[in-house]
């Protein structure tokens, strides 16, 4: 599930509160694992791709989000068939496209701020334990927001690397990553703190110095 | 305004910044300096990010040692690398962030959003990701976000370092309509020449303290 992959659109689906998605997510989880039927598992697929051409995706969308998950799909389904037959194999492919397209219409259709925030709420009853659930969200959207710079990272040294002839030595790419992520950490840290953070308990009204 | 008071500044035994004493109260005031020459902890003190070994560094009255939260809400800081500053994955996401610490009703974070987004040409990227941004785009992102937080002082560490020309000017363009007071810290000494107070670092002391004229070029000797 990659939560960073969200459209912007205004139907009903990005109204609904992003709980109520991920619980009607668990939810069809839950049933389609529960009550193994050929019958539940394609009108399952049906409605869901009914949602996702009455949200206006378009068969696209289903295509980039299935592609890279073909081969899994029929490997599993081969071997079902194998194992048991192609009843069976059908079921289990139409489960699983089901949900993965079901999991990725809630992440294309909620910000992921909000679904942090939802995780966030969720999280509560951490806090008797001592976890603070601001600290888990906050390191869920950085976990988010630096992929990418990972990866930017990661192909600029090889990038070097190469250069150097060093394209096959995983040492001389590990050990610059680690130092630059090393760094990159730190001045995170510090431009998080910059900007006011403070994962205590929000408060509705502003506190401490309030001077224009 | 800023002030410093006999500030002394190490890292482990090394010292950085070595008795300073100032009053900062210009709109616009540079720092500038050859590498090591403690710029960068100068720009660290000014909002608490580094408390100084030894004195005190006041930010209208407020001691960054006793009230760090108070003051990094009055003193705004906009890094050089503005990847390590947006922390968000989606452009108003990051935006919203400071504005949720500072604890403001939903409508005025909305609103400030809003303002902060049309004031740096970014509304049509709200829903961009981040990491998709041009590098100038990125810094205009990092300034509103600091912007948007309506500190009385902003404190830019080379923010136009990693820009093109083009990105370079268009930031420079955005800090010269900022109505707060600027501390900026730059080798880009073209950006200075309209400043009212160009201080020189050498080595942890203040070698000059002028004019941008007389003090960019007393710099320039010093570096030849």
């Amino acid at each position: 599930m990659i939560l960073s992959d969200y459209i912007p659109g205004t139907g009903l689906l990005w109204r609904l509160p992003p709980g109520s998605k991920l619980l009607a997510l668990a939810a069809l989880g839950t049933l389609l694992l529960a009550v193994p039927r050929l019958d539940l598992a394609a009108l399952t697929f049906a409605a869901v791709i009914a949602l996702y051409l009455g949200s206006g995706l378009g068969w696209r969308v289903i295509w980039r989000i299935l592609r890279p998950m073909l081969v899994i799909l029929a490997v599993i389904a081969g071997a079902q068939w194998w194992l048991f037959d192609a009843l069976s194999a059908a079921m289990v492919a139409l489960r699983l496209a089901a949900l993965l397209l079901f999991a990725s219409l809630v992440t294309l259709t909620t910000r992921a701020s909000d679904m942090i925030a939802a995780f966030e709420r969720a999280l509560f009853w951490l806090r008797p334990l001592g976890v603070n659930p601001a600290k888990v969200s906050l390191a869920l959207s950085l976990a988010l927001r630096f992929i990418p710079v990972l990866g930017a990272i990661t192909a600029e040294v090889r990038e070097a690397q190469r250069a150097r002839g060093l394209e096959r030595s995983v040492i001389a790419t590990a050990v610059p990553v680690i130092v630059r992520l090393l760094k990159m950490a730190d001045d995170i840290a510090d431009a998080i703190e910059a900007r006011g953070y403070d994962p205590a308990p929000q408060s509705p009204r502003p506190t401490g110095d309030t001077r224009p | 305004m800023i002030e410093l008071r006999d500030v002394t500044h190490r890292y482990g035994e090394r010292v950085v910044l070595q008795d300073l004493s100032l009053r900062l109260e210009e709109r616009r005031v540079a720092v500038i300096g050859g590498n090591g020459s403690g710029k960068s902890s100068f720009a660290r003190l000014l909002n608490g990010l580094q408390l100084p070994s030894e004195g005190q560094v006041l930010i209208d009255g407020l001691d960054t040692r006793t009230e760090g939260k108070a003051v990094r809400r009055r003193v705004g800081f906009v890094f050089q690398n503005p990847d390590n500053q947006i922390v968000f994955p989606v452009v108003e996401e990051d935006l919203a962030f400071g504005l949720k610490n500072l604890r403001l009703p939903r409508d005025e974070i909305r609103a400030r959003v809003e303002s902060a987004l049309a004031r740096y040409d970014l509304t049509e990227l709200r829903e961009h990701p981040a990491h998709l941004l041009s590098g100038g785009q990125k810094q205009l992102l990092a300034l509103a976000g600091v912007m948007a937080m309506a500190p009385a002082h902003i404190v830019f560490d080379e923010p136009t370092t990693l820009l093109d020309l083009r990105n370079k000017r268009r930031v420079a363009r955005a800090i010269a309509e900022l109505p707060q007071n600027v501390v900026m810290i730059s080798h880009d000494l073209e950006l200075l020449r309209d400043f009212d107070r160009v201080i020189v670092l050498d080595e942890g002391r203040i070698v000059a303290d002028d004019r941008p004229g007389p003090a960019i070029d007393f710099y320039e000797r010093r570096m030849a």
